[in-house]
């Protein structure tokens, strides 16, 4: 409870480091700060840091999925990094893992 | 065990947390703890944004353990739910405009090995939740 959202913009890439635990409370700030940010300017992808980040319920998911639809219109895109067992585990229960792919796995992709 | 407590969007992780340091007694593995957490949170969840609408109310959590199995019950007073049916299938959700997943019983269900819901319209909801530890293991 409480951490802050990290915020760090790369040319047009938005990273956003989350907080410990992502639920309807938290994910709620994340959804809004988020929001700032593309209205401040030309963001063609989010990188979502997990690192941090130890539990995660559908209501992440719901937030995941917002930011995602949010860029496809944009014809953005949305990846995570840095996730742990237990949120690979509830990205892959939601299917949300066939629309953001992890950025470790992309890098490894492509070299 | 039992506690209540008001339907603020705060106590989501007090409510998982108090349930999670309960039931480790029964020395379950952080990830069977950590499929309770989920489910209770998505069931506290639903009391503060269906139940009550975002309007203050109680919520009741009550824990028992029998043996190697914990029963979570999570009961509010709110509004109901009038088809439970529907309310329950995969990625339906009745507030599409605040990006709900629709998954809040579908992960119930995926990380509790039972779940029954019971509601009426003007009667509130009771979710019970069973799990059995150690199942993994053997």
């Amino acid at each position: 409870m409480g951490d802050a959202i990290l915020y760090k913009k790369i040319n047009t890439t938005l990273y956003l480091k989350l907080p410990a635990e992502i639920d309807h409370h938290s994910s709620q700030e994340i959804r809004e700060r988020t929001e700032e940010y593309l209205q401040e300017g030309p963001i063609r992808s989010i990188v979502f840091d997990f690192s941090d980040t130890t539990f995660m319920d559908s209501s992440g998911i719901g937030a995941l999925m917002g930011r995602y639809k949010r860029m496809k219109e944009k014809g953005g895109s949305v990846m995570v990094c840095g996730v742990n067992s237990r949120i690979r585990r509830i990205l892959h229960i939601s299917g949300i893992d066939a629309l953001i792919p992890e950025w470790e796995e992309k890098q490894k992709s492509k070299s | 065990m039992s506690f209540e407590m008001e339907s603020r969007s705060c106590n989501e992780q007090f409510a998982r947390v108090v349930v999670a340091v309960f039931l480790s007694r029964l020395d379950p593995t952080v990830e069977e703890l950590d499929d309770v957490k989920t489910a209770v949170s998505e069931a506290v969840t639903n009391c503060i944004i269906h139940g009550y609408a975002g309007e203050d109310g109680i919520i009741r959590v009550e824990a028992a353990i029998d043996g190697r199995t914990a029963t979570v019950r999570v009961i509010d007073h709110g509004v109901g739910i009038e088809d439970v049916k529907k309310a329950m299938e995969p990625m339906y959700t009745s507030r599409p405009e605040e990006e709900r997943s629709g998954m809040g019983f579908s992960f119930m269900e995926a990380f509790m090995d039972e779940l029954s819901v019971e509601s009426a319209p003007g009667k509130g909801t009771v979710v019970t939740m069973k799990k059995t530890f150690g199942r993994t293991e053997s």
